[in-house]
């Protein structure tokens, strides 16, 4: 169940679109953000929700990289590698970040601190190489600026 | 050039700053002229698309049905997915109100009572900044209903994307606000008669539509007389790579990507030679450095050159580049991206990506040149959207101009046997 603030919002996006499956990826950010991921239950409640069938919520969970099915660690590492972060040196960031940590892109920390992400490019070319760690942006990336960007943040 | 997509103003972003510095006034001026009108000022000032496809704005306005019972609707494209390119998101966080009010002056034109501004996923806090200038403008009566007391309805709603790249596409990106997965659609029907929900919609790129309040407060003239005739306007062009000054720098268009490279950037660092450069975007075909000297930052020029203006997302590569690790870091991505609907893209891009991987580690085999080609010729063309397109051509570019490094990626042994029976 979403909260009585989100309920509100769904209601006031009710007014601007004309479908209410229109409303299907402003309600899955707002599980992913209440709850931390979206859960099969999830799927129903928002299918149930909009009225739109379970199996279109799935297709479209499925479909968008940023919908996460499993829950990711309290902190979310995604390191771009496209070409401009490459040509910068991304690949030194990316191999400092996986020997602190001790994970592979794709992976959780065991104590569920850290999940460690190689994505694809975010915006962020002219200040590469880059990181996002939830929604902040960490730009020009060495890596001791890794170092003292992981401590900061034990 | 006096800079006005990202003038050098303080707290710009902050809507009592704009409307002191002039900001909605060009709004009020488009609201005592007949809507046809500004559409017919936006067509003489040869504004064309900045999200790569460089088409004539105005005349993209003009298809709209005039006399229609259906809703009418704008998508402005703030997906900026395109690998290079960085240019939206320095509106959404410099120049928010001249977005919004060219939102408001195009909605105007045609009619529109709902906008959705599609903004990929990654960028939450650009997406917040740009809820606060527009609430902000929703507070002082700038957007919503009887705006300025001219009886003229609109809003403006932020969509937010899920990380998916192929939401940039027009037809795409119509699909994922209608809570769809973002599959382009057959055109025709084109989103002017068949778009949003079925109704006549416009989309137009960030860039294109904070071009618009500039156009009508400064006038067509004005516009059309800045930098290259047939392609003017200032322009952000977004420079990543080997420089020493990357970043977003407004400029005119028609700027020789040299003087780019050496004035605007400060040339390479160590001065290193360069190597190639992508002009606008990793989709865009790849240029040699010793094939810059005259080629400009606008759609002909570039289109001469034998590539594109894309979005203008510049990336520069220094003479020590490995260019199969860019091709195949390029691939990869498309790879990713495509979104699985038409074969030749959905299998072609995973085929040029594995052979790709190949060549990288030094495991390439003489044939698999033209095979690369090969695949690349069939995916171009033969999708429904450019997405194909956009994966084949910094492949066949790159093998047309780079042919030299495919050949030093297969084994040396190899390499011999199969010349000698070429």
């Amino acid at each position: 169940m979403f909260s009585p603030e989100n309920l509100n919002k769904i209601e006031e996006l009710r007014k601007r679109y004309p479908t209410t499956q229109a409303l299907v990826l402003p309600a899955l950010w707002m599980a992913q953000e209440e709850f931390g991921c979206i859960s099969q239950e999830t799927m129903m409640y928002i299918a149930g929700l909009l009225n739109v069938p379970f199996g279109h919520v799935l297709g479209v969970v499925t479909f968008y990289t940023m919908f996460q099915q499993e829950p990711v660690g309290k902190r979310h590492l995604e390191v771009c590698t496209n070409v401009s972060c490459y040509l910068r040196g991304s690949a030194e960031i990316v191999k400092r970040l996986k020997d602190r940590l001790g994970i592979e892109p794709g992976e959780t920390t065991p104590d569920r601190m850290w999940t460690l992400s190689e994505v694809e490019c975010m915006g962020s070319c002219g200040t590469a190489p880059m990181m996002a760690i939830g929604e902040e942006y960490f730009e020009n990336l060495t890596p001791t600026k890794v170092d003292e960007i992981l401590s900061s943040m034990k | 050039m006096e800079k006005v997509l990202l003038p050098e103003i303080k707290d710009y972003h902050k809507i009592d700053i704009y409307v002191a510095h002039g900001g909605y006034e060009a709004l009020k001026k488009a609201l005592s002229m007949k809507p046809v009108d500004v559409t017919e000022e936006v067509k003489k000032s040869n504004l064309r698309g900045r999200g790569g496809a460089c088409f004539p704005t105005g005349l993209k306005w003009s298809f709209m049905p005039k006399e229609t019972t259906k809703p009418k609707y704008i998508c402005v494209n703030g997906d900026e997915s395109e690998p290079g390119t960085f240019k939206d998101r320095q509106i959404f966080e410099f120049n928010p109100h001249l977005l919004i009010e060219g939102t408001l002056i195009a909605a105007y034109a045609m009619g529109v009572q709902n906008s959705y501004v599609y903004i990929r996923g990654e960028y939450g806090k650009w997406i917040r900044l740009l809820q606060k200038a527009i609430d902000d403008a929703y507070a002082k009566g700038f957007v919503g209903e009887n705006i300025l007391g001219s009886g003229f309805n609109t809003h403006i709603t932020i969509h937010k994307g899920a990380g998916a790249y192929i939401c940039g596409e027009e037809s795409a990106l119509m699909n994922s606000i209608e809570g769809e997965r973002g599959y382009p659609r057959v055109k025709p029907p084109f989103p002017a008669q068949y778009g949003l929900w079925g109704c006549p919609t416009t989309i137009n790129n960030v860039e294109t539509i904070s071009c618009v309040p500039l156009i009508i407060k400064n006038g067509a003239q004005w516009f059309a007389g800045i930098g290259a005739p047939k392609h003017p306007g200032p322009i952000l062009v977004g420079v990543s790579g080997h420089v020493n000054k990357p970043g977003v720098y407004e400029m005119p268009t028609g700027v020789p990507l040299l003087e780019i490279i050496n004035s605007y950037c400060g040339g390479v660092p160590e001065g290193k030679k360069i190597k190639a450069v992508i002009p606008g975007g990793s989709s865009t075909p790849i240029l040699r450095g010793e094939q810059l000297e005259g080629v400009c930052m606008d759609a002909d020029s570039l289109k001469a050159a034998s590539s594109a203006v894309g979005t203008a997302g510049l990336m520069v590569m220094d003479e020590d580049t490995d260019m199969i690790k860019v091709i195949t870091r390029i691939t990869k991505f498309y790879y990713h991206e495509s979104c699985g609907q038409c074969t030749p893209c959905r299998e072609g891009t995973g085929w040029m990506f594995k052979i790709l991987k190949r060549f990288e580690k030094g495991e390439g085999r003489m044939e698999e040149i033209d095979l690369l080609m090969d695949i690349a010729n069939n995916i171009e063309g033969n999708t429904v959207c450019a997405l194909g397109d956009a994966a084949a051509w910094p492949v066949q570019s790159m093998i047309r101009r780079f042919r030299d490094e495919f050949v030093k990626r297969v084994p040396e042994g190899q390499r011999a046997t199969a010349e000698t029976l070429a």
